[in-house]
């Protein structure tokens, strides 16, 4: 799917490589820190509080409610908006996928829906929505919807036709064919689609958050910034950060399990 | 009978001679993929090399051109010494398509040519004449894609040959194609050598392209490769595809089949 | 040929529909006319405010952010994505980076990016940098892994220097890719730059949009919104339209 996204393409590697790989990493991430630490005493904490700073506030901030209430506040909006995504996109994707024309047709429109600012339509959203958890979620579906999609009519369209026929000349049925033939097959890329639309459902409900919403995340990063609450906002960027990758290498690794590579 | 290939061109000097060649490759496990070899290629020759899969034939194409360094022993070209870089005068075809896809026929030809400071005319005339040769004429100005396997090898070989090259090493260049289309382009690399009159080495895993093409053909063992037997078909310089109904080449065909039914037994696993 | 031809009519007809449906819907009543403009309104919106040029300092605020943040991203990115692949360690080490890198809303950092460098165009253009950059190294990075093997040994056999090998034939063969990889950029950068001016900026088109909903000015917000939506439409096919001529030369068989 090299129209809407781009995978890194990661070397299956031996296990001796193991230990110098968890190596790699651990100077990546404290070279991460190291410019964090840099940016933030250069500054002099005007923009950015420092790792340690960030840690400390962090541990106050959640002994608050106010801060699980906006954390509640935005997973809600999330887990709607990704569950819509998901389920609407991997049917919109089979059903494409399988009836040729259509998904011929609707194809472009899909990917150029992708590649469109689409928070130019959030007013619209909000106008139709009003403001609060639906006009979240309708910007989080509008993110996440088309990945999945995308990625499972990929998939069906790039399905070897030789899988089919084995299915038929095993005289299974229809049903058969597309739970025990075809979405095995194209489970991996299905995998990814939710990866993708993972980040973008999350990304849509923060950007509605953070423009018009009296609660979430979002909502805390832009009164952070707007009460120069420097701590506050670094705090909310690394939660959110360290959940984002957290749950992505784990849909990652889910993802890899599925093709079979490890 | 390893090693002793080289003692029958003694009279000449060699056009291209490998010494006690050995190639190993390193990593978790090692393998020794080739030698020791010797060999003495003639100046003008059509050899070939047949061996079962996975021998080292490809190794041995890497270090006679230069693309590749031996890990033992040495290799020299018109007298001169490799040094892990392809020498002038050597041209090579490789199995895959090597063709550059954003190029159109003629530029993909004149690709080499450009780069030798040659004046426009000659270099114009050069490429036309191997165009004309490969017969790529009306296909000049399309692109790659637009044509068949069997029309991009002709390409590559057209790019080689502007060069000329004074020595030719092909990799299986017709691995890909179907057998008349291999047939055909025998036809072909005989008449490019004989015009040439270059120093060719086919490697290829078709006993009766090797049989039907070479003056020598070298057998090669299981890996590590070693050579394990050379014939001298005899076959005239003119000569062509026709060769395939003359009773010598089915005794030739057989020679090379007893010799390598074992070593290819052997790379399948099995005792003979 | 006329299957896709077919393709392309009846794609057209279902944008068309769609758009007569809003219409419909907006004239009748079902959708709130005050809400949703219907669309024949939109485009008379946009075509005022294109004549009355009261966009035109927002579309030069924007248009040259979006260049700048694009082609920053592309050197960088192509630089750095070649000199990765250079260093296996290196790529080895910042794969999981990479890998995770498009999972973090990247849009999040723009309140950091105004705290440190103020309300100006330049946080736009590091936060355009930022989105877009790292498609650049990915793309660069797959584009030099598919360079096939056999043609870096042709560019040996021709003798071609280090410098040579690069730009006649690397390039060359890894500019499908590559390409992807930029189309892929100006959407992020696109993106990333209308939404932080949408979200918290003084100007820009973003901005022009985002302050016409504060006001009530809904005529003014659906034509920007629209011009906008066009642009981004238009930019993309550009080059969905040349890259296809591009793909088409070389598609092997």
């Amino acid at each position: 799917m090299s129209e809407i996204a781009l995978e890194p393409t990661l070397a299956a590697e031996p296990r001796s490589r193991r230990g110098i790989r968890a190596l790699d990493l651990a100077i990546v991430t404290a070279l991460l820190l190291a410019l964090w630490q840099l940016v933030g005493r250069a500054t002099g904490g005007i923009a950015i509080t420092p790792p340690l700073g960030t840690l400390a506030y962090l541990a106050d901030l959640v002994q608050t409610s106010l801060f699980w209430d906006h954390l509640g506040a935005t997973l809600l909006a999330f887990a709607i908006a990704f569950a819509i995504s998901a389920v609407g996109g991997l049917a919109l994707g089979l059903l494409l996928g399988l009836r040729r024309f259509a998904g011929d047709v609707a194809e472009p429109i899909l990917a150029g829906f992708y590649t469109v600012p689409k928070v130019t339509l959030y007013p619209v959203v909000l106008l139709v929505c009003g403001l609060g958890l639906s006009a979240k979620v309708a910007f989080g579906v509008m993110h996440g919807l088309v990945p999945v999609t995308l990625f499972t009519l990929g998939a069906i369209r790039t399905l070897p036709p030789v899988l089919v026929r084995t299915a038929r000349a095993m005289r299974l049925d229809g049903w058969q064919t597309m739970s025990r033939v075809m979405v095995p097959a194209c489970l991996p890329d299905i995998v990814n689609g939710l990866r993708i639309s993972f980040s973008l459902s999350l990304l849509g409900v923060l950007i509605g958050e953070m423009f018009s919403s009296q609660r979430g995340l979002g909502f805390l990063l832009v009164s952070g910034l707007a009460q120069h609450n420097v701590p506050l906002t670094t705090s909310v960027v690394f939660v959110v950060v360290v959940g984002a990758v957290l749950a992505n290498t784990l849909m990652l690794r889910l993802g890899r399990g599925t093709s079979g590579r490890e | 009978m390893t090693g002793g290939v080289g003692d029958i061109a003694v009279m000449e000097e060699p056009h291209a001679s490998l010494r006690g060649v050995v190639r190993r490759y390193g990593g978790a496990q090692p393998v020794h993929a080739l030698g020791p070899v010797d060999l003495d290629l003639r100046r003008g020759e059509f050899f070939s090399v047949v061996g079962p899969s996975g021998c080292g034939k490809s190794t041995l194409l890497d270090v006679l051109s230069g693309l590749g360094r031996p890990t033992g022993g040495t290799v020299s070209f018109e007298g001169a010494e490799l040094g892990g870089e392809v020498p002038d005068g050597v041209g090579v075809v490789f199995q895959e398509d090597a063709s550059f896809p954003w190029l159109t026929v003629r530029d993909n030809v004149a690709f080499g040519l450009r780069r030798t400071g040659l004046d426009g005319r000659e270099t114009a005339r050069r490429v036309e004449h191997a165009i004309g040769f490969m017969g790529l004429g009306q296909f000049a100005a399309h692109y790659p894609a637009q044509l068949s396997g069997g029309m991009r090898q002709r390409v590559c070989i057209a790019r080689t040959l502007v060069m000329q090259p004074r020595l030719i090493l092909l990799d299986e260049p017709f691995g890909a194609l179907d057998q008349q289309t291999r047939l055909l382009m025998g036809d072909e690399l005989l008449r490019l050598w004989r015009e040439t009159g270059a120093t060719v080495l086919l490697i290829t895993h078709a006993l009766d392209e090797a049989a039907m093409l070479s003056d020598r053909v070298g057998v090669m063992s299981a890996r590590p490769g070693r050579f394990i037997d050379l014939l001298e078909t005899g076959w005239p310089r003119e000569r062509d595809s026709r060769v395939v109904s003359d009773p010598a080449f089915g005794a030739l065909t057989s020679r090379l089949w007893s010799s390598l039914r074992t070593e290819s037994l052997k790379t399948m696993g099995r005792a003979a | 040929m006329s299957r896709s031809r077919t393709v392309i009519l009846v794609r057209a007809a279902v944008l068309a529909g769609l758009v007569a449906l809003l219409e419909v819907l907006c004239r009748v009543g079902i959708v709130d006319p005050m809400a949703v403009l219907p669309p024949s309104e939109m485009v008379g919106a946009m075509i005022d405010q294109l004549r009355s040029g009261e966009l035109d300092e927002s579309m030069v605020q924007t248009f040259s952010t979006i260049g700048l943040a694009f082609g920053v991203a592309v050197a960088l990115g192509t630089l750095g994505g070649a000199v990765v692949h250079a260093v296996p360690r290196l790529r080895r080490a910042i794969d999981p980076l990479l890998a995770s890198y498009y999972a973090v809303p990247t849009f999040i950092f723009y309140p950091l990016l105004v705290a440190l460098l103020g309300l100006g165009k330049l946080p736009l253009v590091v936060l355009g940098v930022l989105s877009a950059t790292p498609a650049v190294v990915i793309s660069t990075l797959a584009g030099l892994d598919g360079v096939p093997p056999v043609l870096r040994k042709v560019a040996r056999v021709q003798r071609l220097g280090r410098a040579r090998t690069l730009w006649l034939v690397v390039l060359p063969a890894a500019l499908p890719r590559l390409f992807g990889g930029f189309k892929l950029a100006l959407s992020y950068a696109l993106i990333g730059v209308i939404a932080g001016e949408f979200i918290l900026s003084g100007s820009g088109l973003g901005y022009s949009i985002s302050f016409a909903y504060q006001s009530f000015d809904s005529r003014a917000m659906y034509g920007a919104m629209l011009f906008v939506l066009l642009v981004a439409v238009g930019a993309n096919t550009l080059l969905y339209v040349w890259e296809g001529r591009l793909a088409r030369r070389r598609l092997r068989t």
